[in-house]
Order: C-alpha cells, then sequence, then structure tokens
C-alpha cells in the first residue's frame, strides 16, 4: 500500500522537480536549435511513458494487493494486446528517432560556405589555427613539432605560411557565419565542448576529426575539454568570443602568421630553420 | 533427446572428504556461487568505499587534502571496473548462474565441475592482481573505466607506470575466468537438463543467465585481444592504438596505430557487458515478481524471445559510446537507429512486468517491494538511454553528468536492487534460514529513495552541460552556485545510501546464525530449486533420484487448482487447467 502511494508520489515529485529544476540547457549560441528540438521531442515523448508506466504501476500495486479472499487472475498470454503494445512503442521510438537523425544529417554536412578553424589539443592547453589568405591549412605533423613550431606545421608547405597561429586559450570567432572546426590533437584524446554551442567533437592523434557550427550569439563562451585526458583534464580550459566581423577582423589583423614566427624565430637564432628542419611529408 | 545424456547419469559426485575440500576446493556449483559472490561483494564493497571518497570531493571540493586530482581519478577508474565487471558480472554469472543454474533445471552440478572450480580461482586470482595495483608504486590506473588509450599508458596519467599493467593483467585472467564459467552455464542448460525440462519450460532467470553467458563468450574475447594488444604498446613498444604523438614535449617512438580501434573493441565488449549484467537481471525479477504476485509470467514466449533478441541486438550497437569520437560520422545514422530499436523488446518485458502484476494477488514481501524498486528505476534509466541513443541528442549530453545518471540508473541501481531482491529471496534456500524483516524493508527503503535523489538530479546537471570526469568544477560562468549546492546535496543522500548498506551486511550474518528456521518453500514457489529434499539443498542436490518435470514454472493461480501454485514436479491430470509449454 505504501509502496503504491511512495511510486505515485515519485512520479509527481519528478515532474515537479522538472518543473522547479534551476538546472537546464544553457542559452544557446549556435545553429544547433535542431539538436534541442530532437532533445525536446524526446523528452516528452519518454516523459509520457514515465508518468504512463509508473502510475499504471501504482495503480496495480493498490488495486492488487494481497488481502484476504483476493486471487489472482490466470492469463498467460494475450497475444494481441502485445502486439498493440509492441506497435504503440515503435510509433513512439519512430517519432523519436526522426528529428534525431535530421538533426543529425545537418551535422555531418558542413556548408560549402564554411570557414576553417583548426583547434589543437594537448595537455592542458588549448591552441588555434587559420588558414590564412589562401584560405588552406599547411601540413603539419608531429615530427615537426619543436620549440619553435609548437604546431608541428610542415615548414617546407607553402600552404602553411599564411597560417594564422594562436597560441593562447582564447579562441575568436565572427557571428554568424558557419565555421568548419577541424580538430587535432598532438598527444591524447581530447574533446572541444562549448555548452553554448551544443555541438562537440573528439580530438584524436592521428586523425583530423570536424564538426561545424554557426554562432548564433555574441558572447564570451567557456571551452571544455569533455574527454579525459589526464591528471589535468579538469583544468584545460578555453574562451570563445563571438564577435561582429569588423572586431573579429581587427583581432585576426593582430595575430602572427606561420611565416611570421619562422622569420623572427631565424633572426633570432640566425639560422634558417626552414632548411634545417626535415624535409618531411605527413597528413595535417 | 539432448538432455537425457547426462542428466540421468547417475556416477558418483566427487565427494568431498575433509572441511578444506568442501568448502574451499569445492567442485560443489553451490559452494562455488557462494565462494564467487562473498569474493564479488567483498571487491564490491572497496568499489562503494572509492564512491564514496569520489562523493566528498565533488560534494565538498577543496575540503579533503588527501583527495588530488591522480587519486580521485584512480577512484573513478577503480570504482567502475570493479562494479561493473568483478562485482556485477562476477555476481551474476558467477554467483546467481552458479546457485541456480543446476537447480533450477534439476542437475546435480554443473556439466565440468572441475573446470567451475577453476574458474573461481581464477576469478579471485583476477581480483587480487586488481587489488595488488593499489600497492605499486604510482598506484593504480587512474585513466578512466574505459581505459582509452593513448592518455592510458603516457605520463600525465596516474599509475601509467604499473597499475594500467595489472589492470590489463586482471582483466585478461578475468576473462579467462569468465570463459570457464561460462562455458559450463551454457553447456549446463543445454545437456543437463531433467526429463521434462524442455527450454521452453525454464524459468526465466535461467534464460537470462544463459543468454548472458552466450553473449559473454562472444564478447569478451573483443577485451581480451584489446588488453594483450595494449600491454604490448605500453610493453614492448608495439603500436596498435599508438599513433605518432608527441607527450610533454617529447616525441614518442610511437607510429602508425588507431585510438579508435581501441574503442571499437573497448565497446564490442562494452555495450554486450551492460545487457550482460542486465538480461540475468532481467530474468530474476520477472521470476519474484511472478512468485510474490502468485501469477503466471505474463507472455512468457515474449519474454524468452525478447532476451533472445536483445542478447542478439545488442552486439550491433556498440558504436553509440563513441558518436563524438570522431569516428567516421556516418556510422551514427546505423547505430542510433539499431540502438533505439532495442528500446522495442526492453520495452515488452517492462509491459509484461507491470501486466504480471496486474490483476495479482501482490504480496509486498521483502524480494516483492526490491523487485518493484526495480521497475521504477529501470523505467527511468531505460527512458534516459533513449536520450543517448539518439545520435544527435547525445551531442551535448556525451560526457555530462545525464550520461552517469543514465547508465548508474539503468545499469548501477536496476541490477543491483535485483541482486538485493534476489538475495533477500533466495536466503531461506541457501542458509536455511530467514532474515529480519523489519532491517530488510528499513534497508530498501532508504536504498530506493536514496538512489533517486542520488541519481534524478544528475540528469538535470549533465542538461546544463557539467562534464564528468572532472576532479573539480572550478570557476566556470555558467555552472550557477545552485549547482554545486546539488552536489553537496548527493553527496549527503550517497554517505546515507552507504549506511544503510552496512544494514543489510548485518542483517545477512545476524541472520545466518541466529534467524528462524525457514520452510524449505517459503514463498509456495512453483520452480524446481524450491523442491528440493533438503534445505540447504546437499551435493548433488537431489538425492537418489532427478526430478522429473511436468509444466513450466509459473503455475500459479491456476483456476481448480487446490492451492495457489502448482510446483514444476506436479504431474497433470486432477483440477487446475494445464498450460502447454
Amino acid at each position: 500500500m505504501a509502496v503504491a502511494v511512495v511510486i505515485a508520489l515519485l512520479v509527481l515529485a519528478t515532474i515537479a522537480f522538472h518543473m522547479l529544476s534551476p538546472w537546464w540547457m544553457t542559452p544557446i549560441a549556435s545553429n544547433w536549435g535542431s539538436i534541442d528540438t530532437a532533445l525536446m521531442i524526446t523528452l516528452w515523448i519518454c516523459a509520457a511513458a514515465f508518468v504512463a508506466l509508473n502510475l499504471f504501476l501504482a495503480y496495480s500495486l493498490y488495486r492488487y494487493r494481497a488481502r484476504p479472499g483476493h486471487t489472482a487472475h490466470y492469463e498467460p498470454e494475450n497475444a494481441r494486446l502485445e502486439k498493440r503494445l509492441t506497435l504503440w512503442t515503435g510509433l513512439g521510438i519512430a517519432g523519436m528517432l526522426a528529428p534525431g537523425l535530421i538533426a543529425w544529417n545537418q551535422y555531418v554536412t558542413v556548408p560549402d560556405d564554411a570557414s576553417v578553424i583548426e583547434a589543437t589539443g594537448q595537455q592542458w592547453q588549448w591552441g588555434f589555427r587559420f588558414p590564412g589568405q589562401d584560405g588552406v591549412l599547411g601540413t603539419a605533423a608531429v615530427a615537426h613539432i619543436n620549440a619553435d613550431n609548437p604546431f608541428g606545421l610542415n615548414p617546407l608547405d607553402p600552404y602553411g605560411k599564411d597560417d594564422v597561429l594562436v597560441e593562447t586559450n582564447e579562441l575568436h570567432m565572427p557571428i554568424g557565419k558557419p565555421v568548419k572546426m577541424v580538430l587535432r590533437s598532438k598527444d591524447v584524446l581530447h574533446d572541444f565542448y562549448v555548452p553554448q554551442f551544443r555541438a562537440k567533437m573528439d580530438l584524436v592523434p592521428g586523425i583530423v576529426t570536424y564538426f561545424w557550427v554557426t554562432p548564433t550569439r555574441t558572447g564570451t563562451f567557456e571551452i571544455l575539454c569533455a574527454e579525459l585526458c589526464g591528471v589535468g583534464h579538469h583544468a584545460m580550459r578555453g574562451t570563445v568570443v563571438v564577435e561582429s566581423e569588423a572586431d573579429f577582423n581587427r583581432w585576426m589583423g593582430e595575430q602572427m602568421t606561420f611565416g611570421q614566427l619562422l622569420a623572427e624565430a631565424e633572426g633570432d637564432k640566425k639560422v634558417q630553420l626552414a632548411q634545417a628542419s626535415a624535409p618531411r611529408a605527413g597528413g595535417r | 533427446m539432448a538432455t537425457a545424456t547426462i542428466a540421468d547419469d547417475l556416477r558418483p559426485l566427487h565427494h568431498p572428504k575433509s572441511w578444506i575440500g568442501k568448502y574451499v576446493w569445492s567442485q560443489d556449483h553451490k559452494v562455488i556461487a557462494i565462494q564467487y559472490s562473498l569474493t564479488a561483494i567483498a571487491i564490491g564493497l572497496v568499489a562503494l568505499v572509492l564512491s564514496g571518497l569520489m562523493r566528498l570531493q565533488l560534494g565538498f571540493p577543496d575540503t579533503f587534502d588527501f583527495i588530488q586530482p591522480e587519486n580521485y581519478l584512480q577512484y573513478v577508474t577503480m570504482h567502475g571496473m570493479i562494479m561493473v565487471v568483478y562485482l556485477l558480472t562476477a555476481l551474476l554469472l558467477g554467483g546467481f548462474g552458479n546457485y541456480l543454474i543446476p537447480l533450477m533445471v534439476g542437475a546435480r552440478d554443473m556439466v565440468f565441475p572441475f573446470v567451475n572450480m577453476l574458474s573461481y580461482w581464477f576469478y579471485l586470482l583476477a581480483v587480487l592482481v586488481l587489488v595488488a595495483s593499489f600497492f605499486v608504486p604510482g598506484g593504480p590506473t587512474g585513466a578512466g573505466w574505459t581505459l582509452y588509450p593513448p592518455q592510458t599508458i603516457l605520463e600525465g596519467t596516474p599509475g601509467h607506470q604499473y597499475g594500467i599493467i595489472l589492470m590489463l593483467a586482471s582483466l585478461a585472467i578475468f576473462v579467462v575466468a569468465f570463459t570457464m564459467g561460462g562455458l559450463n552455464y551454457v553447456t549446463t542448460v543445454l545437456q543437463a537438463r531433467t526429463k521434462g525440462m524442455t527450454l521452453m519450460r525454464m524459468p526465466c532467470s535461467v534464460w537470462g543467465i544463459f543468454v548472458a553467458s552466450i553473449m559473454g563468450l562472444l564478447a569478451f574475447p573483443a577485451l581480451f585481444v584489446a588488453c594483450i594488444m595494449m600491454l604490448l604498446d605500453r610493453l614492448v613498444g608495439t603500436s596498435f592504438f599508438m599513433p605518432a604523438i608527441a607527450s610533454m614535449g617529447k616525441e614518442l617512438g610511437y607510429e602508425g596505430g588507431s585510438p579508435i580501434l581501441f574503442q571499437h573493441l573497448f565497446w564490442f565488449f562494452g555495450h554486450p557487458e551492460v545487457y550482460i549484467v542486465a538480461l540475468p537481471a532481467f530474468g530474476i525479477v520477472s521470476d519474484l515478481i511472478a512468485v510474490h504476485a502468485r501469477k503466471n509470467i505474463f507472455g512468457y514466449r515474449m519474454m524468452v524471445w525478447a532476451i533472445v533478441i536483445i542478447g542478439a541486438l545488442s552486439f550491433f550497437v556498440w558504436a553509440h559510446h563513441m558518436y563524438v569520437s570522431g569516428m567516421n560520422p556516418y556510422f551514427g545514422f546505423f547505430f542510433a537507429t539499431s540502438t533505439l530499436i532495442i528500446a522495442i523488446p526492453t520495452a515488452i518485458k517492462v509491459y509484461n512486468w507491470l501486466l504480471t502484476l496486474w490483476r495479482g494477488d501482490i504480496h509486498l514481501t521483502v524480494p516483492m517491494l526490491f523487485a518493484i524498486g526495480f521497475l521504477f528505476t529501470f523505467i527511468h534509466g531505460g527512458l534516459s538511454g533513449l536520450f543517448l541513443g539518439n545520435v544527435s541528442v547525445d551531442v551535448p549530453l556525451s560526457d555530462t553528468f545525464f550520461v552517469i545518471g543514465h547508465f548508474h540508473m539503468v545499469m548501477g541501481v536496476s541490477p543491483i536492487l535485483v541482486i538485493f531482491g534476489a538475495i533477500y529471496h533466495w536466503y531461506p534456500k541457501i542458509t536455511g534460514r530467514m532474515w529480519n524483516d523489519a532491517l530488510a524493508k528499513i534497508h530498501f527503503w532508504v536504498t530506493f529513495l536514496g538512489v533517486y535523489a542520488i541519481f534524478l538530479p544528475m540528469h538535470y546537471l549533465g542538461m546544463l552541460g557539467v562534464p564528468r570526469r572532472y576532479f573539480a568544477l572550478g570557476e566556470t560562468a555558467f555552472i550557477p552556485p545552485s549547482a554545486h549546492l546539488a552536489n553537496e546535496w548527493i553527496t549527503i543522500a550517497a554517505l546515507i545510501v552507504f549506511a544503510a548498506q552496512m544494514l543489510f551486511f548485518w542483517n545477512m550474518t545476524w541472520s545466518l546464525f541466529r534467524g528462524p528456521r525457514a520452510d524449505p518453500n517459503p514463498w509456495g514457489a512453483a520452480s524446481l530449486e524450491w523442491q528440493t529434499p533438503d534445505t540447504p539443498p546437499g551435493h548433488g542436490n537431489w538425492g537418489p533420484t532427478l526430478p522429473t518435470v511436468y509444466r513450466w514454472a509459473y503455475d500459479y493461480s491456476v483456476p481448480g487448482a487446490d492451492r495457489d501454485f502448482t510446483p514444476q514436479t506436479q504431474p497433470p491430470g486432477g483440477a487446475g487447467r494445464y498450460h502447454a509449454t
């Protein structure tokens, strides 16, 4: 008896918790409203099932509790009922799968006009790279990494010379423009995660992964690492500043290209780094 | 025909002559079951303490100096691995599988009793190797329970010196142990059923354990090879999972390997593993509900087929753990669809449990309370799984507290509630004693309400975007102070639940010596294990003759019968309808 009441109360308490909870999705700052929509549809279908099933449980526990003179009904099977329930479940599943897959189709289809930003992860900091004037990221490989070339760009690749390197944890993005984020890790798995963007993806050493996003709101947002990457995992933070195109361009103008960095280093050391490095091909 | 060969075999069993032979080097499946269970519970207690330490850090950061990022990650890793593999798998298959299969199918023992004994000793060895990692320089591995390379074996990860080697070795030994046990469970079900015990007359418990054992035999090899390959990467310098990388500014000698390959191997084991735990729990809870509601399990055939279908489908969904792993994103379409399709047979099982209660004669005994607790938490956890299986919805939620809330509800709490229910249910048969009812009920209520208080808010923290595996959330603008407060309350609830488990241990220990004598069949259950000549059953289970089975295991409240249960051993005829199985 008590357990029937408690189950019913738990259903009510869960609904109340949902309504009163101050913890909910952060206000979205990207084009991924379709993900939020798929999530809400999933939530509503699941909530309906949760309430219906548990209230049925509570009712059965109350109505059919053991008492003198009461016996159980004998009914091993009811194929018709089971078929109906299967059908309804299938419909519910299809109802949440469809919007989910539609959103995913958008997620894996990068728009043709997307610009490219590379995020690089290493224990435990972020770095960023823009393709520069030519719009192409130069190749990079672990073998090229050294103190003067922290991103490991191939010094002999002409496409890399104009790449803009951002060695701080702060990334700037223009509002309203689709961006393909290409992700590269120098050491272990990381994950580029901005809660307000909804989108995220792992950085995997050895390959280049990607996702795309269009920032829709100016502001400063935190970049978290969402894939366990060792003891400093929780401290691997960055910020992304979404701003107007003019502000973005001003910021971009202040950043150094790989070619400038190389020249600076060569000037300091009076050696020609571009030739001193092993001429090594390799993936980006 | 297949049932006749071994079931009728009256070869003398290997009867032990000394105390050591009877209780230590025992080949009796019941003793092995108890050895498995006690070892699993002992190591599970270690994992429980670790979770308490983790919660202390999350609830009250900057309070405990002895918890640093290194040991926090070690707690996380060891807690997860112990709970999933060394507690749940070992207890449900090694413990309940060993105890129940021969008794429920009418066999004298497992088909290979000696291999069965070895299975336990290898399991114990695996546990000891794992525990040893707490005492080596650098401590146990802190790589997260999924042990993803390259991080696992590199500097910057706690336990990268020795802890990870012991973890991988221990897992490999565990797989050996599991294989020996699993072969026994499968062969015993197929070959040692007594006369009349057709497959479609077996209780759901046996079906769940049987299918889970087959799954284990297919899934664990993937873990085994992944462990061996990673050991080679760590010790010999191969590059199965290691691409060219630079760690801490140094280029390491690796080249050409794939970290994602490990994830595929791990989850090819890891996802079926969820059902290796869940299916025995599903089976057992079906039996608890039927017995204590005095009603046949509703839709038995559908329940059995659902178990088989879930088992088969679970091998086609592993990459739903990898939607944001960087694998080819087009896999998302396939794995989301296959994952959500599994929800259909799973939902059928839930409906059938509810429809078994419907028009039943529900006795709110302690095992029934735990079964009801399971229904509630499983419905919650199962539904929250649909968020994570639905590929695009998973993107914002993956690696957040939502995932922790979901999998603890569905894989931690609900099977554990079934395990408690099952221990309370079969305790009278195992020990010949009854437990203290009042203590058991307090244990149930605190545990049930407590775990909901722990894991419901986590779903909402996850929606907010709070990431998991963080030693400290730190100053993060989007996380309001109320979320930190929620973490405090969750910790307090966790400590209360922790304390309630001590009631359980006290109750079981006290009852073993002081509990009232149990009736051989205190619940009036129809299945075979309650019809043994002795309670607790002796070595060989059945005395001189094996039982003969005439009906399915669920003849409760049959119209016209003189009692509200008809044992499987009762021949047809006389009053009562006969359910054709």
